[in-house]
């Protein structure tokens, strides 16, 4: 094995690099599994799924293109508020075109917000990004008559999926529902990024001078993944429009901006699966700390943040990798 | 007689009252090999800049082969050919040595607009990457993160990712400064093969290296041109002894 690789091994990984390897059933495992294992728990699990593709849709654009944002929820709540007035206001409760609304609302809402946003950088595209959620959150409150305001909206009822499967009480169809829809949006998100537009924005995330160097349409290419990134918020907000039956002002809240990106930095970012560990992490930890009391979350979920940032820079998947990798069994 | 490659007509650039680009003119044929000489703090490196779009002049105009391009932005002035390595490395450091080369390709190929194909299904672009690895003796780096080689490799991928946008106008700043002998004979050695459809410019402080490469010399002192010409005249020029040479001498 002396030898250095040659140009066909180099070649050939380049080849086989977004190859589906074997560790990667292990979330679509664990999740049909959790179904069975916690029969309680399945209103709850939607909730996680939900955070699931909420984050993943923020990877896109942060682990992958490094644009930071504190105003994510702004696209959830658009899908949200766009999936919840479609059958509120219009009675149309077909739950498939309605997620499509939703995320075709929310990806226009991220294209128009986006070709502006993304011309600036650092901090001040950090808080445009901020600005532009409590906009849109404050829009949602004045404008009561068709978003409920602060009390919420009501009335939404979701039809049947397909015509067939009726939600149950436990919220059991809506766990396969939202595990399905997850599931279909991560093949689009891991096809983009392992294509050639997917390492660009690595480029673009690791030296946007050189981009530019290379001859590069930055912008064009963050005003790309940008829309497809709210488009997939949207999805989610929809998700949780529909499984909820109620969209309050909460959908576009800072608080939601900031758990995304928690939960997102908690898993690991720019690896695809750090949104599945982050989410789960942080809503399991929410909800157990919470019932000894609510100060016990906030601590827990703060001091694990530290810990994160301090001794897991790349996240509980990192340090998963890490350690697998030192003790001699690698995983993804 | 046609346009020249690249013409440079009276650029003019000042950083509030440092003039760093004083009315410069200057032609760039194809095939040249030009070197750009000068003490530190000339404004060589400003000049690259404004050739290249990084930065707008105050007044003056840059063409290219005749036409105006000094509104066009650097993508676009790089997909036209005009392309540079920069005299500070700018890696993509987190990646590898391919991807850092894959990158300038499929760009400039237009493969970087396909989201759905895996980059590896690209096999022109893979390819084109690799023979340009080869060609500057970084294969057996290839699928090293960038920023785990030592600086004078990191150069040649420099290099490499210039090259993946198959330039008309290359402008090398400094490609050799402070590169070990080892590297810096890759570099010369490639930039000697380069094709004579190219024209280079190259910024150099090392003599031996301007001697043995350039046909044409210009020497910019404090944002002007001092002379130009013929490697045997500027180097007989008593005025380029005082300012460049003689402070070479020194340093
Ligand atoms: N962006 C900038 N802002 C202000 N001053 C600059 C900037 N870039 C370069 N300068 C100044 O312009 C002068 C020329 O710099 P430069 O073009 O890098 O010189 P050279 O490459 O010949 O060493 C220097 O005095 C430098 O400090
Ligand atoms: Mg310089």
């Amino acid at each position: 094995m002396g030898a250095p690789p040659d140009i066909s091994a180099a070649a050939a990984f380049m080849e086989r690099r977004h190859r589906w390897r074997p560790a990667e059933a292990l979330p679509w495992l664990a999740a049909v599994a959790a179904f069975f294992l916690f029969p309680d728990y399945t209103a709850f699990g939607t909730q996680v799924l939900i955070m699931i593709l909420f984050a993943l849709s923020l990877d896109l654009i942060m682990g992958y293109a490094g644009i930071v944002t504190l105003g994510h929820a702004a696209y959830f709540g658009a899908g949200a508020y766009a999936a919840g007035m479609l059958s509120a206001h219009l009675g149309w409760g077909e739950p498939l075109t309605g997620l499509m609304i939703a995320g075709l609302t929310a990806a226009a809402v991220g294209f128009v917000s986006g070709v502006v946003l993304l011309r600036y950088h650092g901090l001040t595209l950090l808080m445009l990004t901020l600005a532009t959620a409590i906009m849109l959150q404050e829009l949602a409150n004045v404008q009561e008559e068709i978003t409920g305001g602060f009390d919420g909206l009501l009335g939404i009822s979701i039809d049947p999926i397909f015509g067939l499967f009726e939600n149950d009480l436990w919220g059991r169809t809506y766990y396969w529902y939202a595990l399905i829809v997850l599931f279909a949006l991560f093949l689009i998100a891991r096809r983009i990024v392992y294509s050639p537009f997917g390492q660009s924005l690595s480029g673009i995330r690791e030296n946007v001078g050189r981009m530019h160097a290379i001859g590069s349409p930055v912008h064009r290419r963050l005003v790309t993944v940008y829309t497809i990134s709210a488009g997939m918020a949207g999805i989610a907000g929809g998700l949780f429009a529909q499984s909820n039956a109620f969209v309050t002002l909460d959908v576009l809240s800072f608080a939601r901006s900031g758990a995304v990106l928690i939960m997102l930095i908690l898993g690991g970012t720019g690896r695809l699966y750090g949104a599945f560990v982050g989410a789960t992490v942080y809503m399991v930890l929410e909800d157990e700390l919470a019932k000894l009391s609510p100060e016990f979350w906030e601590f827990g979920i703060g001091l694990l943040l530290v810990l994160t940032v301090l001794f897991a820079r790349r996240g509980l998947l990192g340090l998963i990798e890490d350690l697998g990798a030192r003790f001699g069994k690698a995983k993804p | 007689m046609t346009a020249p490659l690249l013409e440079v007509r009276g650029l003019t650039k000042s950083f509030g009252a440092l003039d760093v680009a004083r009315g410069i003119d200057f032609r760039l044929g194809t095939g040249d090999r030009h070197a750009l000489i000068g003490p530190n703090g000339a404004g060589k490196t400003t000049f690259v800049n404004l050739i290249t779009g990084v930065l707008r002049p105050s007044a003056g105009q840059v063409l290219l082969q005749g036409e105006d391009v000094t509104a066009l932005d650097q993508a676009a002035r790089t997909r036209r050919g005009i392309v540079r390595t920069f005299q500070i490395n700018q890696l993509f450091a987190g990646l590898t040595v391919l991807e850092n080369v894959y990158m300038a390709v499929a760009e400039r190929r237009g493969a970087a607009n396909d989201l759905w194909r895996p980059a590896g299904a690209h096999r022109e672009v893979t390819g084109e990457a690799l023979d340009l690895l080869e060609k500057l003796r970084l294969q057996d780096d290839a699928l090293k993160p960038v920023h785990e080689l030592p600086y004078g490799r990191q150069r040649l991928v420099e290099i490499a990712i210039a090259l993946g946008s198959r330039p008309k106008i290359l402008l090398l700043d400094e490609p050799a400064a402070g590169v070990p002998s080892a590297e810096s004979h890759i570099i010369l050695d490639m930039i000697e093969d380069l094709s004579d459809e190219i024209a280079v410019l190259i910024i150099e402080h090392d003599m031996d290296v301007v001697f043995r490469f350039a046909r044409q010399i210009t020497v910019l002192v404090s944002g002007a041109v001092l002379t130009g010409g013929a490697p045997e005249d500027v180097a007989a020029d008593p005025r380029v002894r005082d300012v460049y040479l003689g402070e070479a001498r020194h340093g």
